[in-house]
């Protein structure tokens, strides 16, 4: 049988609302994903190492400071220089639509913003995200 | 049906409904012990709630060009947010604040950057509000820094600084050192606000986010009470005179969606702090009695899709902060959900408020909900519900002791996710977003903030720690240190620091060095 996926949730950057990743947290969990979360206050350095030393196959970003443009492509581009690029990543926070298509071409596989729903979500990761090393 | 906190409604209340509450129920009149109708007997006749736009983005000049619009629109009082770097006490160019300068508030690094941001405002006059907590006692040491250099008598700064780490735990989650030498550090401050400054309210305790992190209104109301308590029984611990601090303790509550439970829970919350005061405390001091309020509509309200309806969700809660007496009021703009208010955006807001100020005619009567079976019934439930909180939190040891628990963490993130699941399941309707959406939706214009704000602001900090007397800054860090290993209050060597042009980072720095810094346990 195959592993359950992973994904570890982390809050790049200073701010510290955490309502929504721990929200996204439980969901992901009840939908039978293994979830790891970082915490508050996480450098891309940090998100990275945790990524690649639990072995996931997604990492959910959030953030509602405004520093996404800066610490969203720096987690992409340290992934890519581990080896490790072909983990997925998504994220969610106060990000406004015009900043999405930067986002998307550093490697955020999708945006989600304030009101989307759980299942919305939930299906997103189901259609997105496989066991890494597996073929899809 | 039931409100946002699971107290149910009926479709009808009369007489009875009065009869099977408490003494509590028979309200009396505004202006008069408990309070439940208001602090003052003709409220807003008498004088209008301050109308307090939170603002803060970019660099110094660019909040003082922010400031002095606002107070050409008519707004009467100012608060400045501050960026993530600043609320987590480092410097523009330390290498935690990437990315962060200037984006979620204004960056203020030293004294000089201070002097900018209040550039052409009287500081006499005016009354200012700082939404800062960890590093308060820095932020208020350069405001008082700024008058005195100014020749501005300490006795004539009238403002705010939210120094309330409590909620920082619990909820907003911006924290330096742990909790016991966080307060502490709130005890030397109330201290010498007792002392020097007798218009500043030292600290506002604050449920706003404590909801906003996703608490019912009964959750916020014991919570904010609690940590209310809490900070009664640390002015005490440092030697204060109980009525000589207490009627500088102001708070700040959120105004949600529920109109009728955000209006009982104003009232609610006026009642509670005057029977704590006078019954649990034996203050014999009225002022110490009241509980003034600011009240900001709920950010997390706000939705991202038809951003337009916000102005409508805004105008609704802000009438229930009206109806619910509060003294001062932010109105949230309908772009928040993407960036930082425009300034088209904010206007609206600031309107919103004037509209109610001087057309709907709400100014005119004192707590005119009094005596409704539905709001005075329900005014008594939200009391009930949340004396039961303060009593678990009492049996807990008090707050410190239920934070570092995770007492109050934990209640708010199952509340959290019980009412997403309930949108979800749509058994609340959000207009827009799970009900009445639409297909299409045209993109709004928000806030740019420029990314050369951040390296700019940056060199500028260097600038300071170059251009200032070194030896003086480090004499002063370190008396400042010895300060905080023993037991002299902090807030003098802070002041000294901060003249010297030592940095907010430089000042932290010195208290993560005695103190450590706080890291919370990750549990979701």
């Amino acid at each position: 049988m195959a592993r359950a996926v992973r994904i570890l949730l982390a809050k790049p950057g200073l701010d510290g609302h955490d309502r929504g990743i721990k929200v996204v947290a439980r969901a992901l969990r009840d939908a039978g994903y293994e979830v790891i979360y970082t915490g508050l206050h996480q450098t891309p350095e940090m998100i990275v190492a945790a990524a690649i030393q639990e072995d996931v196959d997604a990492i959910g970003l959030s953030i509602l400071s405004g520093a996404h443009n800066v610490l969203f492509p720096r987690i992409t581009a340290l992934l890519r220089e581990r080896g490790a690029g072909d983990i997925a990543v998504f994220g969610g926070g106060i990000i406004p639509e015009e900043d999405m298509p930067a986002l998307a071409a550093a490697g955020i596989g999708r945006i989600f913003n304030p009101g989307t729903s759980l299942e919305e979500i939930v299906r997103w990761v189901g259609e997105h995200v496989r066991p890494r090393g597996v073929a899809a | 049906m039931e409100t946002s906190s699971g107290i149910p409604v009926k479709a009808v209340y009369t007489a009875d409904d009065l009869g099977g509450l408490p003494e509590a129920a028979r309200v009396g009149r505004p202006g008069e012990y408990p309070y439940t109708r208001g602090i003052h007997p003709t409220m807003y006749r008498g004088r209008l709630w301050t109308m307090r736009q939170f603002a803060g983005f970019g660099a110094a000049e660019d909040t003082n060009r922010r400031f002095h619009y606002l107070l050409e629109h008519g707004q009467t009082g100012l608060s400045v947010a501050f960026d993530m770097p600043t609320l987590m006490g480092y410097d523009s160019d330390h290498p935690r604040a990437l990315g962060e300068v200037g984006r979620e508030g204004v960056a203020v690094d030293s004294l000089a950057d201070m002097e900018v941001l209040f550039e052409g405002i009287p500081l006499d006059q005016a009354t200012t509000s700082m939404t800062i907590n960890a590093p308060a006692n820095v932020l208020l040491a350069m405001y008082v820094a700024m008058a005195d250099r100014q020749g501005i008598p300490r006795d004539r700064l009238g403002g705010t600084t939210q120094t309330d780490m409590l909620k920082e735990f619990i909820a907003q989650k911006e924290w330096i050192v742990p909790p016991r030498p966080s307060l502490r550090l709130i005890q030397d401050m109330l201290v010498f606000g007792t002392r020097e400054l007798p218009r500043w309210n030292v600290i506002s305790i604050s449920g706003y986010h404590i909801r906003e992190a996703g608490s019912t209104a009964v959750q916020e109301l014991a919570f904010t009470l609690a940590d209310g308590i809490a900070y009664v029984e640390a002015g005490l611990a440092a030697g204060l005179e109980l009525d000589a601090f207490a009627p500088r303790l102001s708070f700040f509550f959120d105004v949600h969606n529920d109109f009728f439970e955000e209006i009982a829970k104003f009232r609610a919350a006026r009642r509670m702090w005057a029977r704590i005061m006078r019954e649990r405390f034996g203050s014999k001091e009225p002022r110490s009695w009241w509980l003034r309020t600011h009240a900001q509509t709920a950010g997390v309200s706000l939705t991202a899709q038809q951003p337009l309806n916000n102005i409508a969700r805004v105008a609704l809660q802000a009438l229930a902060a009206v109806l619910g007496g509060a003294q001062s009021l932010h109105t949230n703009s309908m772009d928040e959900t993407y960036s930082l208010p425009t300034e088209e955006a904010v206007t609206v807001a600031l309107r919103t408020q004037q509209i109610l100020a001087h057309e709907s005619g709400v100014t005119a009567t004192a707590d005119p909900l009094g005596g409704s079976y539905f709001v005075e019934t329900l005014t008594g439930q939200v009391e009930e519900a949340a004396w039961e909180y303060i009593r678990k939190i009492d049996d807990l040891g008090g707050m410190v002791a239920a934070v570092e628990a995770g007492y109050p963490q934990r209640e708010i993130a199952e509340a959290s996710y019980r009412f997403q699941l309930q949108v979800e399941r749509r058994e609340r309707i959000i207009v827009g977003v799970n009900e009445f959406a639409a297909a299409e939706e045209p993109a709004i214009p928000t806030l740019r903030i420029d990314p050369e704000v951040e390296p700019r602001q940056a060199s500028r900090t260097r600038e300071v720690r170059s251009g200032r007397d070194g030896a003086r800054a480090d004499r002063c860090l370190s008396a400042l240190r010895k300060a905080a290993e023993g037991h002299d209050n902090t807030m003098e060597h802070v002041l000294e620091c901060v003249k010297a042009y030592a940095t907010l980072g430089e000042i932290c720095d010195v208290f993560r060095g005695v103190y450590g810094e706080y890291r919370e346990p990750a549990v979701v």
